[in-house]
């Protein structure tokens, strides 16, 4: 079970949360005027990157907040947690980069014993 | 005081302090298994809980059957009843040894190789064949009647193992008050300590040294002290799963006491002093009983006073084994030879040895070894770089021990994700850099010598408080005598080839499998691994990895480290299913949720179904009647008098603020602004991609205040999304959001004459059509409890729903019952709900809809208001696809034969008969026998369904395709004239 | 139509009893010096979500703004649930509901849950059987209070005393919370 650093109540178990997606997708402020592709992409593209994500978590059974955090998808590590509606903290690597593939099926880490 | 227990039926006598094996070793029974594979004679191996071979059963004679147990773990207690396995019709005399001879049937590979073709003999020939011949215990064919116990622990730190190094690390560690948890898989804390004979720490005996430590230890109160407890499993953020044997070990245990506690336990640090691992020699007949690490030998003389042998010859590459010849020859085991493969032996204890006067050879090893079900004779001899065998000799012995030196145990490292790193020095991998918040200390991590391992265990203990925030000075060193001291490491021999040497005691795998597997190409160690199943037996390889590795790596010309170690991975010894399961068995394996109404209904002979975690109620069969019987009167006596429905189970959300009408708006596609207090809407919400997500009603209280339900099922969902929407993208919004599912108990009363049920039961309020229309919502109280009242209708009857607090809500039940009665009306479930509602039309989300359906699909395209310039989904519903020709629409269908009922799923197709590729028109989502209609109805979602009224389609069942009617999915009432009356 | 509802919270519920039954088997569960398990009092229990200054002022006691912190006053308690949601608890018949609170909500959940008392040395590690926080004392003071998970349920848990905790719970899964301690009490 994961330790999940809640931005308001602290560091707390994986059960007391939920997972809640790729961070900073805002919605549009005027979905009218997208296109479908623009649409498609909001709804759908993701960038799923192996390494470092911001992504958002709900601290459902502890302060019931939406929060952002940055998470190694490799290492399963938390890098930050930060509020909802604030920018990812400076100093946190940014989000994937051209050159960090998509993660792939990970022999290593998902081979049968 | 003596203990009697029996093996195999015959009856022994034990000690307090022995393990089967010891037990059995004493009472001078050397066979104790079968293999694998070849089902040849095993002995033990080992003296703990690596050992391969000695797998017994015990049976606790009420139902509690355990497999697969360790001899060398199971602890006597007076009438254990233990059985060998693997074996028929005895362990003696086995019939199918006869696989032994059929070897080379069996090699690397063989079930991949051998059953290829006819591919239909595999199930019905050769699988049957090889699982009643090859396989280890018989699992349990009854439910585990014990019970489990788990429990969450947290601690700074974490020391796994209690020997020297472990201990040392527990006393350090909790100096400075840190909470500090040390577990032993054993009995006893003291690890190696317990068949130490010869060391003296601070001037104690070993013995007496551990139980002053761990009298320290007991005195400090943030310490817990777990031994019977196997560290097996490393999970994220220093997570340890512990499983603690609370019982196995009693006589007669107290039948309260769960069997097994897990422990889930969250470390600051974790010190894993985990030890070392004898590693077995390879050459032909090192299995025979009797052929025994040199170590496990030694520790069954001093610690359990049970002598493994009268005759011993010790075979070894490292210096160990010389103590282990000493300490035997000290129980009185005449060592005959020690015969050392390396061409010099110069230490301490080699010296020792020879001054004893036994006789050491160097440059000697063992050839083969000769006995019916036991050694009798050991053949020695010298190699020669030429491979010749020299100046063979025939030694008579009844036990042979061996060493090929030391394997640190790095399973809890490598499942920590540690790197390994390869020492060639000792040949072994040691822990390299950590990726957790773990150290490692003593011999797991190739600190061997007494005093040095007691002095790494400390050092590992207070740093590992310091680090979790701790005082911690470094304790004073230890003294100590007469401990062994050198020769720990031992480069292995290169050995000539040979024939069925034993390399995977447990999975039958020999040196000649591997080296086969490399010949056919299998170079990466996981390939040979899974290609010969090295490794891959439930002791995971504990002597056999390394060997393995020497093996192959030598075959390649490789070094060890480029051939790879295979992976890690929990459990470290088998864990029973039961202690993982914990508490989650029968009436707690989930929450049940009951209503408040459910006692009324379960003493009404109420039948229950599962909705989610909830029990509702799904019929109240009367007499003799069958589900289908009483759903019929239920929905009967609904459409002509009057129903009483507990819908205790909705989803309920109040809605409060200022913005509370705009936040509706954006929620969901219906209009909110206009609604006035007192009024209700019937709401439906979208996820974001346009498709229905939830559907409820929602009645406005007031301005700023909304009651909203969604379904039984939705609820958790529904609630979160708002939040989400509210916390995330529109935080200005003064809204807030309240659970009141519990609150509220909802008593559905629908029928003409629902009306006349409540009228005199309401306090005086006015519930006539012009006060109370359909839609719409009042507040009041109902027999002297606070009520919300909603009219509305999941029947199409006149109907109301009457909520109420729930502590107040078997009374309200009773009193609208009675009344219910009275009126010539009845109860009625969830499956009469079903029916009623279908037989108007009324979709279920997740029955009708599937997350693919849209309101236009399920006919409900009125609902949105298409003025609003957002909602939830609405840009979703522009896309070309979301309207295009061809999508499945909602519709009713009348079968042919007015008595057939469809199976819900059945595909529709355009013909009668169906071959293979035929396009699916649509599918059945909804179908019922006659209830009050006089013929069976269903609903389904179908292309182009409302273009298709009238027409005739096909419902292909089992039984052949039954014609049905395509029609408008409401049957009865379009007019709603029943509904507004 | 009226412009608004009778706001059903007015209605003094607290002078009806509850009729029905607490959804477990409610008897005191005693382990010899070492645990008591009982049914909390009856309680009244508002939800408060909104502007905590408001909130403190119609219902005189300064709300918690200190996350997981629970305050009593005035024999009553507010638990911090949340950054903008409070779980008051009182006596029946002490707390006078408020009509409308300018920024803030009010609901009234004196039936959605019921609540429990675990007394006695062993509370904490009975807990333990299903609550994945740490419960030491260091970790979870005298005053906290959260929302967690026991088990397969959530719970609001309290620490009232170093060996007493109220917890509370959803009632239909009181039952099960109540069955789980029952079973984990024995240790
Ligand atoms: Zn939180």
């Amino acid at each position: 079970m994961l330790l999940i650093p809640c931005p308001i109540c602290g560091i707390r178990p994986e059960a007391e949360f939920t997972y809640a997606g790729e961070a900073h997708i805002a919605r549009p402020a005027e979905p009218a005027s997208l296109d479908d592709h623009a649409w498609g992409e909001f709804l759908y593209a993701r960038t799923n990157p192996k390494g470092d994500h911001a992504e958002r978590w709900r601290h459902t059974h502890g302060c019931g907040r939406f929060f952002n955090a940055v998470r190694n998808t490799h290492t399963d590590r938390f890098i930050t947690s930060y509020l909802a509606g604030t920018a990812r903290p400076h100093g946190t690597p940014s989000a994937a980069s051209p050159d960090a593939p998509a993660m792939r099926n990970d022999t290593e880490q998902w081979g049968q014993a | 005081m003596s203990l009697r227990f029996s093996f195999d039926g015959r009856s022994y006598l034990g000690e307090p302090g022995d393990t089967l094996a010891s037990a059995l070793l004493a009472n001078g029974v050397r066979l104790l298994g079968r293999s694998f594979k070849y089902h040849r004679p095993r002995g033990l191996l080992a003296a703990g809980s690596e050992e391969p071979n000695a797998l017994v059963e015990v049976d606790r004679g009420y139902g509690a059957r355990t497999p697969n147990l360790r001899a060398t773990q199971v602890e006597v207690y007076d009438g254990l009843v233990a059985r060998s396995q693997n074996r028929f019709p005895s362990l003696g005399f086995d019939l199918q040894a006869v696989n032994d001879l059929a070897a080379p049937l069996l090699s690397a590979g063989f079930y991949y190789k051998t059953f290829m073709a006819p591919r239909g003999a595999w199930a019905k020939l050769y699988e049957p064949l090889i699982r009643r011949a090859a396989g280890l215990g018989r699992a349990p064919d009854v439910a585990d009647p014990d019970h489990y116990a788990s429990r969450y622990a947290h601690c700074d730190v974490l020391v796994i193992g209690s020997g020297p190094a472990g201990l040392a690390a527990a006393v350090a560690a909790s100096a400075g008050g840190a909470r500090v948890i040390l577990c032993d898989e054993q009995p006893r804390f003291g690890g190696s300590l317990l068949a130490d004979r010869s060391a003296r720490i601070d001037g104690l005996a070993a013995p007496d040294w551990v139980a002053a430590q761990v009298g320290v230890l007991a005195s400090r109160p943030e310490v817990t002290l777990l031994t019977r407890t196997t560290a097996f499993g490393w999970y994220p953020d220093n997570m340890v799963g512990l499983a603690q044997r609370l019982t196995d070990h009693l006589p007669e245990p107290d039948p309260t006491l769960p069997r097994e506690r897990l422990w889930q336990v969250r470390a600051k640090q974790v010190v894993i002093a985990a030890g070392a691992i004898e590693r077995p020699l390879v050459f032909p007949g090192n299995d025979r009983p009797g052929v025994m690490l040199a170590d496990a030998a030694r520790t069954f003389a001093v610690r359990y006073n049970a002598a493994p042998g009268q005759r011993a010859v010790i075979a070894t590459t490292s210096d160990t084994a010389y103590r282990a010849a000493l300490d035997l020859q000290a129980c009185g085991v005449e060592v005959a030879l020690i015969a050392d493969a390396r061409l010099r032996a110069d230490g301490p204890l080699p010296a020792a040895a020879r001054a004893a006067g036994i006789r050491v050879e160097t440059g000697m090893r063992v050839l083969a070894t000769r006995g019916r079900r036991g050694i009798r004779v050991a053949i020695m001899g010298r190699i020669d770089l030429d491979g010749r065998v020299r100046n063979r000799e025939w030694v008579r012995c009844s036990l042979l021990g061996m060493s090929g030196g030391w394997t640190p145990s790095l399973h809890l490292f490598s499942q920590s994700r540690g790197e390994l790193r390869f020492d060639p020095a000792s040949e072994t991998f040691l822990p390299g850099a950590s990726a957790a918040a773990e150290r490692s200390a003593g011999s797991c991590r190739g600190v061997h010598g007494l005093d040095d391992a007691l002095a790494d265990g400390a050092m590992a203990g207070s740093a590992a408080a310091h680090d979790s925030g701790f005082d911690a000075a470094l304790p004073a060193p230890c003294h100590v005598e007469g401990a062994a001291q050198a020769g720990w490491t031992s480069p292995v021999p290169a050995r000539r080839k040979q024939r069925r040497a034993f390399v995977d005691f447990q999975n039958d795998v020999t040196s000649k499998d591997l080296l086969l597997a490399t010949q056919e190409g299998f170079h990466s160690i996981e390939h040979v691994k899974r290609y010969t199943t090295t490794g891959m037996a439930t002791d995971q390889g504990k002597t056999s990895n390394m060997n393995a590795l020497s093996i192959v790596a030598a075959e390649l010309g490789r070094p060890v480290p480029a051939v790879g170690l295979t992976t890690f991975r929990p459990p470290y010894t088998p864990v029973t299913f039961g202690t993982l399961a914990g508490y989650s068995r029968g009436v707690l394996f989930d929450p049940v949720r009951t209503t408040p109404v459910h006692g009324w209904a379960a003493a009404h002979k109420a039948v229950f179904e599962d909705v989610g975690l909830w029990k509702r109620a799904r019929y109240f069969p009367r007499g003799d009647e069958d589900m289908h019987q009483a759903v019929a009167r239920e929905c009967r006596t609904v459409r002509s008098a009057v129903g009483l429905f507990d819908a205790s189970t909705l989803g309920k959300i109040e809605i409060i603020g200022a913005d509370a009408a705009e936040f509706m708006n954006r929620m969901y596609v219906n209009a909110w602004t206009k609604l006035a207090p007192g009024r209700c809407r019937y709401g439906l919400m979208l996820g974001e991609n346009g498709f229905l997500m939830d559907d409820g009603v929602a009645g406005r209280l007031a301005p700023d205040r909304f009651h909203v339900t969604t379904t039984t099922g939705g609820a958790p969902r529904v609630l979160a999304q708002m939040e989400d929407y509210l916390q995330t993208e529109w935080p200005e919004l003064q809204v807030w959001l309240t659970s009141v599912t519990e609150q509220w108990a909802v008593l559905a009363v629908q029928g003409p004459r629902a009306r006349d049920v409540l009228a005199p039961l309401v306090d005086g309020m006015d519930i006539e059509a012009a006060a109370m229309p359909h839609m719409s919502v009042a507040v009041g109280s109902i027999v002297g409890v606070p009520m919300r009242l909603f009219r509305v209708s999941f029947t199409g009857e006149l109907g109301f729903e009457v909520n109420v607090p729930a502590g107040h809500a078997q009374a309200v039940w009773e009193a609208v019952h009675a009344r219910v009665e009275a009126l010539g009306g009845c109860v009625y479930g969830t499956e009469a709900m079903h029916v009623l509602r279908a037989e108007k039309g009324y979709i279920i989300v997740g029955q009708e809809s599937d997350g693919t359906a849209t309101l236009g699909d399920l006919g409900l395209g009125w609902a949105i208001a298409k003025a609003k310039r957002d909602f939830v989904g609405k840009r979703s519903l522009d896309r070309a696809d979301m309207t295009a020709v061809g999508r499945r629409q909602l519709v009713g269908l009348l079968t042919a034969d007015p008595a057939c009922v469809l199976d819900e799923g059945a595909q529709l197709t355009e013909a009668a008969a169906a071959p293979v590729g035929t396009r699916s028109l649509g599918h059945v989502t909804s179908s019922y026998g006659e209830a009050t209609l006089g013929h069976s109805i269903a609903l389904a979602m179908l292309a182009d369904g409302r273009a298709r009224l009238g027409e005739t389609v096909y419902a292909q069942r089992p039984e052949g395709a039954m014609p049905v009617r395509v029609v408008d999915p409401v049957f009865l009432d379009p007019k709603g004239v029943r509904l507004n009356a | 139509m009226p412009d608004t509802l009778t706001p059903d919270r007015l209605q003094p519920r607290d002078a009806l009893p509850i009729l029905f039954e607490l959804p477990y088997d409610a008897r005191p569960l005693v382990v010899p010096g070492r645990l008591l398990l009982h049914p909390a009092p009856d309680l009244a229990r508002l939800v408060l979500r909104g502007d905590a200054s408001a909130l403190g002022v119609a219902f005189s006691l300064e709300l918690p703004t200190q996350p997981c912190r629970a305050v009593e006053a005035n024999g009553r308690s507010a638990l911090w649930l949340g950054p903008d949601e409070w779980l008051l608890l009182a006596s029946p018949g002490t707390l006078v509901p408020t009509v409308s609170v300018p920024g803030a909500a009010v609901v009234d959940a004196g039936h959605r849950q019921v609540g429990l008392i675990l007394e006695g040395p062993s509370a904490p590690d009975v807990l333990a059987a299903g609550c994945p926080l740490d419960l030491h004392p260091t970790a979870f003071p005298v005053g906290m209070c959260t929302r967690t998970v026991f088990g397969k349920a959530e719970i609001v848990l309290w620490r009232q005393d170093n060996a007493r905790f109220h917890v509370e719970v959803w009632r239909s899964f009181a039952a099960y919370v109540h069955g789980l301690l029952e079973r984990a009490a024995p240790l």
